[in-house]
């Protein structure tokens, strides 16, 4: 009110005020520096402090970086190349020369197939381009589709046919799905969903039966002697007489139920093609991929993964972890929101379970226990039990942060979306999904850059990959037994590379994806 | 007023309540809600706080649901059938107190999404429908821009504009202008009134009285889930029968 007189109270400003630079000793990095290191006594103190600390540090450590022998067979002949030029501190480079190739990719994979691994990465680069960064054209995505094909082919080797006759078979599932979703005429859909719920109805009642069978041969190898063992004959007993008496009655009611749904064609369709795909893959896979191979075979020399090791194993696993948790993910915390009470209970028993177990016991039970579940016949990889198990891992927690981003959407866009007629997975694709992933991306990297790290847990389980190979095979040789400081360095500087780019990225996204302001 | 008679009300029905109850737990929100509404029909509801004026429109397109009574849109029967409901809300356009404009994408966007995925409009056909909204809602220019970037009257133009791109039927509008400045209710009634006087049926849950005796031809008030009273405006105005009713109208319209 300082314009305003007591003789005249209206005012009208005629002129606008011009905007003027502010003060110098407000801008720029006299100004930083001012507020960030010097703003006061204690500041200043330790400020200096710092500094002091920091350049201490360096005094010791540049030296042994400077000296650092690079070329040696062995840390004895280090310390001679020291001595020798009468150098007190300096560090052994020479082991990373010396086990590069164990380093990288472990010591048992053939070193003529090098070329491979490394041409993998290079198109793991192509791949991931455009599903990371949405400026790039849209059709580079089906290179993305096909690289998980062609990279199995390129690391374990065997013939390319396999993979191919997979990719065909998931192909023709897709075809089938769409076939009876749309093709089918409306008038044969009521047949055809009734044939499909016949089949599945008497296959579930099949199953359920050859279930009830399986529990009374349990029940009666338990037999009834001392008490426990009866309790245990009379559990197994009543699942078995429930399990025989509702085996009919349940596949009546999934048969009617799939028939029922012929209007809708969902589904009918769904089930009608993961049916054709089952069996496709159990009774087409090796057959196909075999009569091609023996056309025109096109074979690399196979790699057992016993012998995949180094940072490539790492690498590996992060990256098929990662990309299948963060899907796995996101149908759990839907699932945890779903109103249906049997997979809202499925969802978030599997999510407390997996949350409640430490990982490291997980893949213990990867390594030795599932081999007592599943039948002696089946020769389940162990990779792909690893991979299963940190997926899974990872999976429950990707699925809480999701959660907490689906939760602080506002309820507003649920029912804008609802009001203009979308249907779930419309609203939940189109409106929910990106706003909510957009919230949690945070979180999901947070949980990435810690899974990466936790495949060193696997060197636990006696796989050699990048810590695996320093603890067992390069610190137990005889040439570098008390090296330390340089190999851990060097693992720890690989981990750093790949998990900053990681945090630069989606901090890069979160910046993309910002629209709120001008 | 002169420009209310211009507005033809035809004698098919649009919406038919009957005998509509609903309860949030125990407590008993909508009581006995009997409500027709022509083709045509420009409806303002209003009544104090917590009466149930926007559960009644939301019941509508089943954005809640009624436990007992009737729901009939468009000769469509609201039932807990999904199709039915997907049915009745592409018909049937609303807007929203907080317009509720999805964050993430452009003004464009927001309103060709629904024609392109609900209608199967292809691309460009939806974008020059939403053009065409975006103009007449007096926005065109904005079509690239993100709803953070716009002003609430803006905002809420463009949730008008993008419930019209589904070409509805029937408009429900849940207090428009209630979060908005002074200063840009006014645009948002003007386009409400230009949608009126192209004969859009529309239910309006409002408090602002100027726009309910201009456009609308029945005003209801709502007090603790029942219809209380409901008239022509100038007789719900000059002469309202009910106790209830003159003390709201007295405390909204004294000062």
């Amino acid at each position: 009110m300082s314009d305003t007189h007591a003789q005249s109270v209206a005012f009208v400003r005629e002129t606008e005020i011009p905007q003027s630079p502010p003060p110098a000793l407000e801008a720029g990095a006299v100004k930083w520096v001012r507020e960030n290191l010097f703003s006061g006594v204690f500041n200043t103190v330790l400020t200096l402090l710092a500094l002091y600390v920091v350049v201490r540090f360096a005094i010791f450590v540049f030296p042994w970086f400077y000296n650092g022998v690079w070329e040696a067979s062995s840390r004895k002949e280090c310390i001679d190349i020291l001595r020798e030029a009468g150098k007190g501190t300096g560090a052994c480079f020479a082991v990373l020369v010396d086990r590069w190739d164990h380093l990288v990719f472990g010591f048992k994979y053939p070193p003529e197939g090098y070329w491979r691994i490394l041409l993998a990465f290079l198109l793991l680069l192509v791949a991931a381009a455009p599903a990371l960064f949405s400026s790039l054209p849209r059709k580079l995505l089906m290179f993305t589709a096909f690289y998980p094909f062609l990279a199995f082919w390129l690391i374990w080797g065997g013939s390319l046919w396999l993979p191919l006759t997979i990719l065909g078979l998931i192909i023709a599932t897709m075809l089938v799905f769409r076939l009876i979703s749309s093709q089918i005429p409306v008038n044969n859909r009521q047949i055809v969903s009734g044939v499909i719920g016949v089949i599945c109805g008497a296959g579930l009642a099949y199953l359920l039966f050859i279930g009830a069978q399986e529990l009374v041969f349990i029940a009666n190898s338990v037999g009834t002697e001392g008490v426990i063992s009866q309790v245990a004959y009379g559990v197994f007993w009543i699942m078995a007489i429930f399990t025989f008496v509702f085996c009919v009655p349940m596949g009546i009611f999934v048969g009617y139920a799939i028939y029922n749904s012929y209007e809708d064609g969902g589904l009918v369709s769904i089930v009608a093609s993961l049916l054709f795909g089952y069996l496709a893959f159990v009774y087409l896979l090796s057959p196909i991929w075999m009569a091609l191979n023996s056309i025109i075979p096109i074979e690399l020399q196979a790699v057992a993964s016993r012998d995949m090791g180094g940072f490539m194993l790492n690498m590996l696993l992060g990256t098929i972890c990662v990309s299948l948790s963060i899907p796995l993910g996101i149908l759990l915390a839907l699932g945890r929101q779903s109103p249906m009470p049997l997979i809202k209970g499925v969802c978030v028993v599997f999510i407390e379970f997996i949350r409640g177990v430490p990982l490291i016991t997980l893949l213990f039970v990867a390594n030795v226990m599932l081999a007592y579940f599943l039948p002696p016949s089946s020769n389940f990889d162990l990779i792909l039990r690893v991979i299963i198990m940190i997926t899974l891992f990872s999976a429950a927690y990707i699925a809480e942060v999701i959660r907490g981003g689906l939760a602080a959407l506002p309820k507003g866009q649920y029912e804008a979306a609802d009001s203009l007629g979308l249907d779930y997975g419309q609203a939940t694709r189109l409106i929910i999904l990106p706003q909510a992933l957009k919230i949690s991306i945070p979180g999901i990297v947070n949980i990435a850059v810690g899974l990466f790290k936790d495949t060193t847990l696997i060197s636990i389980i006696s796989m050699f990959d990048l810590v695996g190979m320093i603890r067992g095979p390069i610190q137990n040789s005889t040439e570098w037994t008390s090296v330390y400081w340089e190999v851990y360095g060097f693992g720890a500087l690989l981990f750093f590379v790949v998990c900053y780019s990681i945090s630069q990225y989606s901090q890069w996204l979160e910046r993309q994806l910002n629209t709120s302001h001008h | 007023m002169a420009q209310t008679s211009q507005m033809t009300v035809s004698d098919e029905v649009a919406i038919e309540i009957t005998n509509m109850n609903k309860w949030y737990g125990t407590f008993h929100v909508l009581r006995d809600i009997d409500l027709t509404v022509q083709r045509g029909e420009r409806i303002v509801i209003c009544g104090p706080s917590g009466s149930g004026k926007s559960t009644l429109i939301r019941c509508i397109n089943a954005l809640e649901e009624h436990q007992k009574g009737k729901i009939v849109v468009d000769g469509t029967v609201l039932s807990s059938d999904l199709k039915n409901i997907d049915k009745i809300r592409s018909e049937v356009g609303m807007c929203f107190q907080h317009f509720n404009l999805f964050p993430h994408l452009t003004i464009l966007e927001n309103c060709t999404l629904a024609p392109i995925w609900v209608r199967k409009t292809p691309k460009k056909e939806a974008e020059e429908t939403a053009m065409h909204f975006l103009e007449k809602v007096k926005i065109p220019e904005q079509a690239d821009k993100y709803p953070g970037q716009l002003s609430g009257g803006q905002q809420q133009r463009v949730a008008i504009a993008r419930s019209l791109c589904m070409r509805p039927r029937i408009m429900l509008f849940d207090e428009p202008t209630s979060a908005l400045d002074p200063e840009m209710i006014k645009e948002v009634l003007d386009t409400m009134i230009e949608l009126a006087e192209e004969g859009m049926t529309m239910l309006c849950v409002t408090h602002e009285m100027g726009f309910a005796r201009q456009v609308a031809n029945r005003v209801i008030f709502m007090d603790a889930g029942q219809i209380v009273e409901q008239n022509e405006p100038e007789e719900f105005f000059n002469n309202p029968k009910s106790e209830r009713t003159q003390l709201f109208l007295s405390q909204i319209l004294g000062h």
